[in-house]
């Protein structure tokens, strides 16, 4: 019988199989950054440990960054734990990509864009959307602070072996419906814990025909599925975005060649079985808009606010919670809301494909009067290019702010957050309640229907809009 | 780590299904670079007014609940991010056990637990015990009816009871080495360190595509 891209990766990273029937798996790539590290380290000094791979191990700073001004970091408490990275990197002998380097960005942006991110690897982050990182053909995942002090300890992880789930993305999608849709809507019909214990593979028409950075969209929500990792098979996109010049450790020459020959024998074979599979048709995917408290509260921008005991998959009391949370009546139409905020960031939609796609709906625009309008850009390298494409300046005279790089307000860890009550149309990954700022009312969007929102100040059909 | 064997406390409800790490821990607790101060901050936003004094209409908040180690709560506890915060959280409060029940979903078995928070979990020696929806529902309505209820949890056996006059008690599955890791308080660092020579091995003997800086 055939296998699939994850069995095979899987298969070769296996150090050994233990006798409680977990497997110490190699780990090729670590990323880290402040939040999840301090503790790690600490364990480390504790035990007189080192770390096992410091040419596998990259840091970086993103959760807790200031985005107007990083020269001066005004809450003490981000300043330490900033200070703590640095302090651990340079004890330990970890490159790290500071605020004043030019590689600085969210992790799971600067991994890929740098050429760290590649087919065939395993790979993992003190961080839940480490996921993004299997539209490569990588089996990338989160883990806590444990698993990161063994990691760095070891550079291998003891692990039970998940589940495989496919999910065919058959068709073509409409021209306003994208990625950040696509993943929506599985999350919709399958439920914000469908995918626990399982590897999802995204495949299908619909997929093969993405660009890597929209890929990378699908694949960091797989968490907001449940699924730990997301995965797509690596193919001639993959290799060309790895193949550009601007990618320092990505292979080059006859290396890049003969790992190609080896990424061309990693997708699933034909005859490969996987543990559960749904086949979802691309066209009938609407734009998609959430109402709730987690991401599996989505529906079709066309659609009304629900009736508490008409939501299946919740509870009666869930959906009450939600509604009064969100401050939503059932019945509403969900183009009938106003919206304060629009955030366009994060480590799901702040790449400059997406940029670049915002700009294209805001070029030569205002802003709705009311609304405030934030663009995160995910890396200081999507900034330059941004700016050198004119970007910034498409932005700032539309009326939105234009930032520096880092996770911003999807989680509002530096001062980046929604007010009690404001309510944000976001290209984020979560819309738990508090995420973006106590108080604060999140929801999901695409870039697409973001930039609409901040035009108009309420959410559009963008298949019908008249300035689509 | 303690090893866990068998463990008796009062339980406490908490009626919230899909409950994420974001609402377990906030982030403005994640910047410490400490390991301990997570318990009075568990539940920050649920747990405290805007003055900072007690939510009275927060469940844990209940004075029957006060000095509870073990919570009974809903499906798809722990979700969302990684932050193992939320784990140390729950530990420093007081809580040794969390019962959850799996779901049913178009014919899918749904575990009861996130798989970052289970894997979280047990690093610290939190016991997470997934039982079916009817038996949690059942435990729901006892503590509902008998104020101050406890439980005892047998991890050898794999048993968990209600102290009623007449005992109540459920089976519960467990991973073999989740259990063994447990039992023994297992540091998982040393334990794999003993393979350092398969490490190595494997190491030189793959095809690794090195980094080129």
């Amino acid at each position: 019988m055939g296998k699939t891209l994850f069995e095979k990766i899987w298969n070769s990273h296996v150090v050994k199989e233990l006798p409680d029937g977990s497997y110490l798996l190699y780990i090729d790539r670590h990323l880290i950054h402040e939040v999840t590290s301090p503790q790690a380290f600490e364990g480390l000094r504790m035990t007189n440990r080192q770390v096992r791979r410091t040419d596998l191990t990259f840091a970086t700073m993103d959760h807790n960054v200031p985005t107007d001004d990083q020269s001066v970091i005004k809450d003490a408490i981000s300043k330490a734990q900033i200070e703590a990275l640095e302090k651990n990197c340079h004890d330990f002998g970890i490159e790290l990509y500071g605020l004043n380097s030019d590689r600085q960005g969210i992790v799971h942006v600067i991994g890929p864009e740098l050429g760290i991110t590649l087919p065939g690897m395993t790979m993992v982050c003190g961080d839940s959307h480490t996921s993004t990182h299997g539209a490569f053909g990588t089996l990338a995942f989160g883990i806590g602070t444990s698993e990161v002090e063994h990691v760095l300890a070891t550079q291998t992880l003891r692990q039970m072996k998940p589940k495989t789930f496919k999910v065919a993305f058959t068709g073509e999608l409409d021209p306003f419906v994208t990625s950040k849709d696509m993943i929506l809507k599985l999350i919709g019909i399958i439920g914000t814990a469908g995918g626990t214990g399982y590897v999802l593979e995204y495949t299908g028409d619909a997929v093969a025909s993405l660009s890597m950075e929209s890929r990378m969209t699908i694949c960091n929500m797989s968490i907001e599925a449940g699924a730990r990792a997301g995965m797509i098979a690596p193919d001639e996109t993959t290799f060309q975005y790895i193949a550009d010049k601007k990618r320092p450790f990505a292979p080059t020459g006859k290396d890049f060649e003969k790992a190609v020959a080896y990424w061309e024998t990693l997708p699933s074979d034909p005859d490969a079985e996987f543990d559960r599979t749904l086949t979802i048709e691309a066209g009938s995917i609407a734009p998609q808009v959430t109402w709730g408290t987690n991401p599996g509260m989505v529906m079709d921008v066309t659609g009304s606010i629900p009736a508490p005991d008409d939501v299946p998959g919740y509870s009666q009391k869930d959906v009450e919670q939600a509604l009064t949370y969100m401050g939503l009546e059932p019945g509403t139409p969900l183009t009938d809301i106003p919206l304060d905020t629009v955030f366009l960031g994060s480590c799901t939609n702040a790449r400059i494909e997406d940029l670049r796609r915002a700009a294209s709906m805001v070029t030569g625009r205002k802003k709705a009067k009311d609304v405030r309008v934030m663009v995160v850009p995910g890396s200081q390298q999507v900034r330059v290019q941004a700016e050198a494409e004119g970007l910034d300046k498409v932005f700032k005279d539309f009326g939105a702010e234009w930032r520096l790089a880092g996770c911003s307000m999807c989680l509002g860890m530096n001062p980046d957050q929604l007010r009690e009550g404001e309510r944000c149309a976001s290209t984020s990954n979560r819309n738990f309640e508090g995420r973006q700022g106590k108080g604060g009312r999140t929801h999901l969007v695409s870039p697409e229907m973001a930039a609409a929102a901040a035009i108009e100040g309420h959410f559009v059909d963008l298949r019908t809009w008249e300035n689509s | 780590m303690e090893p866990f064997t068998t463990f008796h406390g009062l339980i406490a409800t908490l009626d919230r299904a899909n409950v994420d790490t974001d609402q377990i821990i906030p982030k403005q607790f994640l910047k410490s670079i400490k390991r301990t101060g997570f318990g009075e901050n568990l539940f920050f936003d649920w747990r405290y007014l805007p003055n900072n004094k007690p939510n009275p209409d927060f469940e844990l908040n209940q004075p029957r609940f006060d000095g509870a180690s073990i919570l009974v709560t809903r499906n798809n506890f722990g979700c969302g991010s990684s932050r193992e915060h939320a784990v140390w959280a729950l530990k420093q409060y007081g809580f040794k056990v969390i019962i959850a029940p799996w779901q049913e979903r178009d014919g899918s078995h749904v575990p009861a637990f996130a798989d970052i928070f289970r894997n979280n979990s047990v690093k610290n020696g939190l016991l997470t015990i997934e039982l079916s929806p009817d038996e949690v529902e059942e435990i729901f309505e006892m503590v509902g009816r008998f104020p101050g209820l406890e439980g005892t949890v047998n991890l050898e056996e794999q048993r968990f009871v209600l102290h009623l006059d007449e005992e109540i008690a459920f089976h519960f599955d467990i991973d073999a080495g989740v259990k063994e890791h447990l039992q023994r308080g297992l540091d998982d660092i040393s334990l794999t360190l003993e393979h350092e020579d398969d490490i190595t091995t494997f190491e030189k003997s793959r095809n690794f595509i090195a980094v080129p800086e």
